[in-house]
């Protein structure tokens, strides 16, 4: 049986890991090999390091960190942020990260996502879609969520991108639920059905864990393959290892 | 361990700085090359490989390696797409691949349970004894990322892993093995069973 994956994602910046209210006022909490390995110890499955230094300037950022992870690591990880051609993706990839992550870049260019598969092939490629319902009650894509003075609502619909990502090679889709997102009340589990029923790849759930309990409900009630979280993780709100535990006794299969 | 020369074959895979990480971790200093003197001299020979199975062939036969590898008689390991090349033939492209393993290599068959590809923490399930499983736990968990296999009914199996039918995770013939998931991500476990690898 493949198990439910639990992915602490950290955000990295100018090589260091840090958090922020929305992506302001960032403090630097922590060199990013002790975080990954402490994470790794206490059993995260994966982990998504997001580059927030590299995408809403379009600058290039310093990877040394990448190479770094990569000796020490022992599990996969996903490699986000400002990736928008394909040799950015080629040196990401070389220097040890397991998957590339695509979202603004590949909302401007959609055929990113085929040379990106055509390149490294699907299991490479992951699509993260930053998603929010409208007025109308439609699910559409943000573009450049990142920062708030770039931000733009797309008209493109939650659902068709996901389809267009899924034909043109995406082999998994990271969906943050922005509405959710930050508030701890849990994954937006109507949108999140609504995703899988359309995604055929591997569904990675973001936004909105606050509790044990709202893992238990993405996985068993809109059937997430994995649950993505960062600040329960980072704050100690959750460990790890009682998350895993807690799945267990609700019969959700999970790696020990 | 007794001192090994690991050489990783280049054959255009993302996933050779991992592995050769991962064996520098087990303080094996491993070289990476596709020069069949090279290769031939070394104690073991490693055929990492993410992509897909006829870039990859072609990689091979470009850099002229197809008859080097196919008469290596030191131990060689095959990871993930590595290992799906020793079999007879892959369905992905329909391509001919290095025949040292008998059988074939075709796509996963998804279904609402089982998507494709195959990606994340499974069970592995031993059936056979081997020094490359030793110290193994009988239900270990290892890291997948595939959409096509060599399915266990077909081939002949070490250990599989089950994913809508049961999927052939370790092999080995003669001195060929191969692992269809990613030892160099898949923690401990993962590292043992290289560690076992070096010590056939």
């Amino acid at each position: 049986m493949l198990t439910r994956r639990i992915i602490p994602c950290l955000d990295v910046r100018d090589g260091k890991v840090v958090k922020g209210v929305r992506f302001r006022d960032h403090v630097v909490v922590g060199d990013i090999v002790d975080l990954a390995m402490r994470y790794r110890d206490e059993g995260a499955d994966e982990l998504v390091f997001y580059d927030i230094t590299a995408s809403p300037e379009g600058r290039c950022a310093d990877r040394d960190w990448i190479d770094r992870v990569a000796r020490a690591l022992d599990i996969p990880f996903c490699v986000a942020g400002g990736i928008g051609d394909i040799e950015t993706a080629r040196t990401i990839l070389h220097a040890g990260a397991d998957k590339v992550s695509v979202n603004s870049p590949a909302l401007e260019r959609p055929a990113l996502v085929d040379e990106l598969a055509a390149a490294f092939g699907v299991q490479c490629v992951v699509v993260g879609i930053d998603s929010q319902r409208d007025a109308d009650g439609e699910w559409r894509v943000r573009q450049y969520s990142g920062d708030p003075a770039r931000m733009q609502a797309l008209p493109r619909r939650t659902l068709d991108w996901v389809i267009e990502a899924l034909r043109r090679g995406a082999g998994e889709i990271v969906l943050n639920c922005m509405d959710s997102d930050g508030v701890r009340a849990g994954y937006d589990l109507a949108q999140l059905r609504a995703v899988r029923a359309v995604c055929s790849v591997p569904l990675v759930a973001s936004g909105g864990a606050g509790a044990r309990e709202h893992f238990r409900d993405v996985f068993v009630d809109a059937d997430a393959d994995a649950a993505l979280a960062a600040s329960v993780f980072h704050s100690g709100a959750i460990a790890i290892p009682d998350l895993k535990k807690f799945l267990v006794a609700n019969e959700v299969e999970v790696r020990p | 361990m007794s001192p090994v020369d690991v050489v990783l074959v280049n054959a255009g895979g993302t996933n050779i700085g991992s592995v050769r990480y991962a064996l520098e971790r087990l303080g094996v200093d491993a070289q990476v090359s596709d020069d069949e003197v090279r290769i031939r001299a070394a104690s073991h020979v490693i055929l990492p490989g993410v992509g897909a199975a006829a870039p990859g062939m072609q990689c091979l036969h470009d850099s002229g390696l197809v008859e080097v590898i196919r008469r290596l008689e030191q131990p060689v390991l095959g990871i993930c797409l590595g290992m799906q090349l020793l079999f007879d033939r892959s369905e992905e492209g329909s391509t001919r691949c290095l025949g040292l393993i008998p059988g074939e290599v075709r796509r996963i068959k998804g279904d609402r349970c089982h998507r494709v590809p195959h990606m994340g923490w499974n069970r592995l399930k031993r059936l056979i004894d081997d020094p490359l499983l030793d110290g193994l736990a009988e239900d270990a968990f290892t890291y997948f990322v595939h959409s096509f296999a060599a399915h266990s009914c077909e081939v002949s199996a070490l250990a599989t892993v089950d994913y809508g039918a049961p999927l052939a995770a370790v092999v080995r013939h003669r001195n060929f093995c191969g692992v269809q998931f990613h030892p160099e991500r898949s923690g401990r476990v993962g590292s043992r069973l290289l560690r076992n690898f070096l010590g056939l």
